[in-house]
């Protein structure tokens, strides 16, 4: 019975074409629509320095200790900041409806929330990832580990975009997923947060920073090729919910 | 085969089948408890560095292979949810969960017991201590986002999915945490590293380890079949059962 429709049913047109098109559309819509609000983008780097600011003040004006525990601090605020952002990525496509039609696009669904998750690591992870330096002379961080602090950061946030979209896909759809999605995504972090901090101090110490780098590479490798089915499934969840 | 796996989908069948199956693994969880925990505790041979406190690894071990195998558990039931839509799996893995937690949270306190005769504190750092912690917040993420849906479908879809999710990264994380472990200070004990127990030390521990899990088996079956109720309460044979009863 099911083979006899598809048989007299007229071939569906492959979107080969138009996966491409797609693509850059919602990536286009997404930076346009986010440099509109550049508060949304600004937020997360004075949240980043913000919570750097706190830590001397709280703990100690040393830059002796100051430089021990920097590369910590500084990828522990990097990214609970890239996590503040998160809860917006879904949410505004979500309530005015064009997530509905993004789910309704001929194109694989996996492939266009990667489109979104990229431009939330361009206007997040990129721009924490170019600031950390910054503040690691504030924290005074030793010379010779600020390009590993800004390219673990890089490679670090892109893992942590396309994880953190998992939660924000899955709390999408609650009144109050903020707090939710912390509990989520933060213990699936940890592994980042480990090489990524692990390569700032490599650096410090003297040593090779290409292993922590390398595992980072994996890590987002990983992410990126399984992270968009499950937002995808958790985008569906949240729309039928 | 697939009959009988298509036949356990049917919540009134599994409701039938683990009645006659339940009792079996409450006999086999009470006495191997029972056994293990008087042999452990009363006969086996006190450790020759830890004395009596090593004691405690018979509740320790067995709730932290429980904790584990709980997780991947739920995260295989909500597999079978959502690839067969089979309901029951779903109804498994939501009464599984609380119990991975809790398991978690024993293997973790009497860790902590353990740690103070030991190690002088009651909590280190170390590398399966921390792995541990996530595991349980991870659960506290799964049963938090059950909670969290007012739609109990979307609620069984997000938390198979987060579970999912999960049970890919306990791997990850298991190795990182170990990795940075070994990053930052060298081993000056680990749990593992005494010398090989002997036969009357490890054999106890083995039937706790089976009586924690027909325990587990019991349990699961006993809650499934609860909440088969509650979710069918609907249903006809339900209410033929409720009034029979």
């Amino acid at each position: 019975m099911l083979q006899e429709t598809t048989e007299v049913a007229p071939r569906l047109k492959e979107p080969g074409e138009g996966l491409a098109l797609a693509l850059t559309a919602t990536l286009k819509r997404d930076l346009v629509l986010m440099l509109r609000r550049r508060g949304e983008v600004l937020n997360p780097l004075v949240f980043f320095a913000l919570v750097i600011t706190l830590f001397p003040v709280g703990i100690s004006p040393d830059p002796d200790l100051l430089a021990l525990i920097a590369p910590g601090l500084l990828w522990v605020a990097a990214l609970l900041a890239a996590l503040l952002s998160l809860d917006s990525l879904f949410r505004s496509d979500f309530d005015d409806g064009s997530l509905e039609q993004l789910l309704l696009a001929p194109q694989p669904l996996a492939a266009l929330t990667l489109a979104k998750v990229a431009v939330h690591w361009l206007l997040t992870g990129l721009p924490l990832a170019l600031m950390a330096p910054i503040l690691g002379i504030m924290l005074a961080l030793p010379a010779g580990s600020y390009l590993v602090l800004a390219v673990s950061l890089a490679l670090g946030s892109a893992t942590l975009s396309l994880i953190g979209a998992i939660g924000a896909a899955l709390t999408v759809g609650l009144a109050r997923g903020g707090v939710l999605l912390s509990l989520l995504v933060l213990p699936l972090y940890i592994p980042v947060l480990i090489f990524g901090a692990g390569a700032v101090q490599a650096a410090i110490a003297g040593d090779s920073v290409s292993a922590h780098l390398a595992i980072l590479g994996a890590l987002l490798a990983a992410a990126l090729m399984l992270a968009p089915w499950a937002i995808a499934a958790s985008l569906r969840i949240s729309i039928n919910g | 085969m697939w009959a009988f796996i298509h036949k356990l989908g049917s919540p009134k069948w599994f409701y039938g089948i683990s009645a006659k199956l339940e009792p079996w693994f409450w006999v086999a969880a009470a006495l191997l408890i029972v056994a293990g925990t008087v042999w452990g505790l009363a006969f086996a041979p006190a450790d020759y560095q830890q004395g009596n406190s090593f004691r405690i690894i018979y509740v320790h071990v067995p709730a932290a292979f429980l904790a584990q195998s709980i997780f991947v558990s739920m995260a295989v039931a909500g597999l079978v949810f959502m690839v067969w839509k089979i309901k029951v799996a779903d109804m498994a893995a939501a009464v599984m969960a609380p119990l991975g937690a809790a398991m978690t949270f024993v293997s973790l306190f009497s860790g902590a017991v353990w740690g103070v005769p030991t190690w002088g504190t009651w909590w280190m750092w170390d590398a399966r201590l921390t792995s541990m912690l996530i595991l349980l917040f991870l659960y506290l993420g799964v049963i938090a986002l059950r909670g969290a849906f007012t739609s109990r479908d979307s609620a069984s879809r997000a938390a198979s999915v987060l579970a999912m999710v999960g049970v890919i990264n306990i791997p990850i994380i298991k190795y990182s945490v170990d990795w940075w472990y070994t990053l930052h200070q060298p081993a000056s004990f680990t749990m593992t590293s005494r010398p090989a127990m002997p036969t009357e030390m490890w054999l106890p521990l083995l039937i706790m380890v089976l009586g924690f899990y027909s325990f587990f088996i019991a349990l699961t079956l006993m809650r499934t079949r609860n909440e088969i109720l509650r979710r069918e309460s609907n249903k006809r044979w339900v209410r033929e059962l409720v009034q029979e009863a």
